[in-house]
């Protein structure tokens, strides 16, 4: 092994690829842009349509109760609610958001609340529609507040105090610190996130410096270089580790600050907190950014570092076994799904580590990532997984050395 | 110095089986001579001369180049070799100084003298003007030039030039034959495939003729001229090749 011709060779990937625009748009511009715009993108609109819907008073219709006219009259004065006139064929304008509930209040409601008896009041909906949601829970509200007020009245009249019906409270209440929930909620997402950009920043550098040097007939040259084929591999390899990196610490950075400007921009927009609270559980404002433990942030990174290699070499392996760039793309872009598999799988709740899913890769880092961010190190398993993937990596590596070595593959024709 | 003992190469093919792309190749060629490796397209021209500059093992027999054994010491061997070929690309990326550095360090050579070794080869191609210019830009001539000037950057002893003049003009065909002549007045050692009939006649001072991966006819072209009794190096070659019907 000879490091000036491995660094030479580094640095000619290296100046090569920061001068190819498709480079750089898949290293850097879409992973610094893309991301953040599609996050602040898709959290502004939520925010726009979620504010508008509520900022609007949903229509609904009453079906019956013309003989409770109290109740009507109690109905009718909410402003929270535009109440439209009873039309036939009310089914169909719920269903074509022409009007977004129904409330039926029975025959002789009032009555029946004066004798004391009981009463069914049904509301119609459009099942997980949300403008017909709100509506729902506006009339739901209402006739909790106009039960809650019969109660009292009632038991006023009897002499009896408030405790009477409900004689004591059930609450919750979480103890376990904030980075511990945050990682519960996104632990599993994040070091998918990472494996990813990591797998896909790898995969254009990898098939330009191998199928794609075959194409152009760059491959040729270089290999009647006095270089050895192990130099060339590792000159190569650092290149394409270098991309997946990038990609990853690129992404990092960007998402970083956009939680931190988009948290400042969503709050200072938002008047009502409510209409903030739902956006922000899709924008991920910094505000609503569950907490993480950084240091477990960092022990993720370092998990992922093994991954990184596994997969550079992975993908050198791969792509130089086809003749061309397209050749490459196809039997590369496949392999996305054994990213993604054993990330989703990771992310489910319920699935666990033990020892026998430590050994299996991506899945284990997956998993290990998701106790990291929460704040758990689980010692045994992290030198376990972190070994394995050692090995995997340098298994590949081997591969791809073994791979430059065969005539047939780069000669293939 | 080039000796080639016997070479043989045979690859396998899902298809067709056993394809004998070299077979019992022998030759040597002398320093201060224009070796021309004569043969129609899948002779056994290119595998021949993959077999010297080490890019594929000979699967018998063996080669010595500049005095290294191609199997044994082959990083020696590309560090005394030029290895030109319509097949051997630039960086496109890089420019024709960067594509000359990056060679020459690869072939040990410290960044001072490559610097000197650059501008000299800028001035006898006369490549200034295009010097820092990035390789995809380039026309076909420029293109030549820098590609010559990759081979020359480590001064080897042995030229290998693999139908360097295929799909180019007239123009960059000549730089190319002027090159191989220069490479001979300078003392090395050039072997030179081609299909090119006039090529072999203008360049070369022993010719070999390879038809199915087997060494047919070799000699001057004066001796060649005497044994077939034909001028035409057209028709020497196909009478050495069997005839007009052979396959």
């Amino acid at each position: 092994m000879n490091w000036s011709n491995i660094l030479t060779i580094y640095g000619k990937e290296l100046r090569d690829m920061l001068r190819d625009r498709r480079t750089l748009l898949s290293m850097i511009v879409i992973p610094t842009l893309l991301m953040p715009a599609i996050m602040i993108g898709i959290g502004f609109i939520m925010f726009k349509v979620v504010r508008q819907a509520r900022a609007t008073a949903p229509t609904v219709m009453i079906i019956g109760g013309d003989d409770s006219p109290r109740a009507r009259a109690a109905l009718a004065a909410n402003e929270k609610i535009k109440f439209v006139p009873l039309a036939a064929d009310w089914r169909h304008q719920i269903s074509d958001k022409k009007v977004r509930a129904a409330v039926e209040i029975p025959a002789g409601f009032d009555a029946a609340l004066e004798r004391g008896d009981a009463a069914t009041v049904k509301i119609y909906n459009y099942e997980g529609e949300m403008r017909s949601g709100f509506a729902v829970g506006e009339v739901r509200r209402f006739f909790t507040d106009y039960r809650d007020k019969v109660i009292t009245a009632r038991l006023e009249g009897r002499g009896l105090p408030a405790t009477f019906v409900k004689p004591f409270e059930v609450k919750t209440e979480n103890v376990a610190p904030p980075e511990k929930v945050g990682g519960n909620v996104i632990g599993g997402i994040i070091p998918y996130m990472f494996l990813l950009l990591c797998f896909t920043g790898a995969m254009y550098p990898a098939m330009d410096l191998t199928a794609g040097e075959k194409e152009r007939g760059t491959m040729e040259t270089i290999l009647c270089s006095p270089v050895s084929r192990l130099d060339l591999v590792l000159g190569k390899f650092f290149m394409v580790l270098t991309a997946s990196l990038s990609t990853v610490l690129f992404s990092l950075i960007s998402m970083g600050l956009t939680f931190m400007i988009g948290g400042a921009v969503m709050a200072n927009m938002s008047g009502a907190g409510a209409a903030v609270r739902t956006a922000g559980a899709a924008s991920g404002t910094a505000s609503m950014l569950p907490s993480i433990d950084p240091l477990g942030m960092l022990a993720v990174l370092g998990m992922v570092l093994p991954m990184a290699v596994f997969f550079s070499a992975i993908l050198l392996t791969i792509s130089l076994f086809a003749k061309s760039f397209k050749e490459a793309q196809s039997y590369v872009s496949p392999l996305i799904i054994l990213i993604v598999l054993p990330g989703v799988v990771g992310m489910l709740p319920g699935v666990e580590l033990n020892t026998r899913l430590a050994l299996v890769p991506i899945l284990n880092v997956s998993l290990v990532s998701k106790e990291l961010v929460s704040g758990v190190w689980q010692w045994h398993y992290l030198a376990l997984i972190f070994g394995s993937s050692c090995v995997y990596a340098a298994v590949a590596l081997g591969l791809a050395v073994k791979m430059f070595n065969r005539e047939d593959v780069i000669f293939r024709t | 110095m080039i000796e080639a003992h016997h070479l043989t190469k045979t690859f396998k093919d899902k298809k067709r089986g056993e394809i004998h792309a070299a077979e019992d190749v022998s030759f040597r060629v002398e320093a201060g001579q224009i070796y021309g490796l004569l043969g129609a397209n899948g002779a056994g021209k290119t595998t021949t001369l993959r077999m010297l500059a080490t890019l594929l093992k000979p699967t018998s027999g063996h080669a010595n180049v500049a005095g290294f054994d191609v199997v044994e010491r082959a990083q020696q061997v590309r560090a005394n070799v030029g290895f030109l070929a319509a097949s051997t690309a630039l960086y496109g990326r890089l420019t024709a100084r960067e594509t000359m550095a990056y060679f020459g360090r690869l072939n040990g050579i410290a960044d001072a003298e490559i610097k000197v070794r650059t501008k000299r080869l800028a001035d006898e191609l006369g490549m200034h003007e295009f010097l820092d210019r990035r390789c995809d830009k380039f026309s076909t001539g420029m293109k030549q030039k820098t590609s010559i000037a990759r081979t020359l950057i480590h001064d080897p002893a042995v030229m290998i030039f693999d139908e360097p003049t295929l799909g180019l003009d007239i123009m960059a065909a000549r730089t190319i034959v002027k090159f191989v002549r220069d490479c001979r007045g300078r003392g090395k050692t050039v072997i030179y495939s081609t299909h090119i009939m006039s090529e072999v006649e203008k360049l070369c001072d022993v010719i070999g003729i390879i038809h199915n991966g087997k060494l047919l006819a070799e000699g001057t072209l004066a001796a060649l001229r005497v044994r077939y009794g034909e001028q035409e190096m057209e028709e020497i070659f196909v009478k050495a090749v069997g005839g007009e019907g052979a396959k």
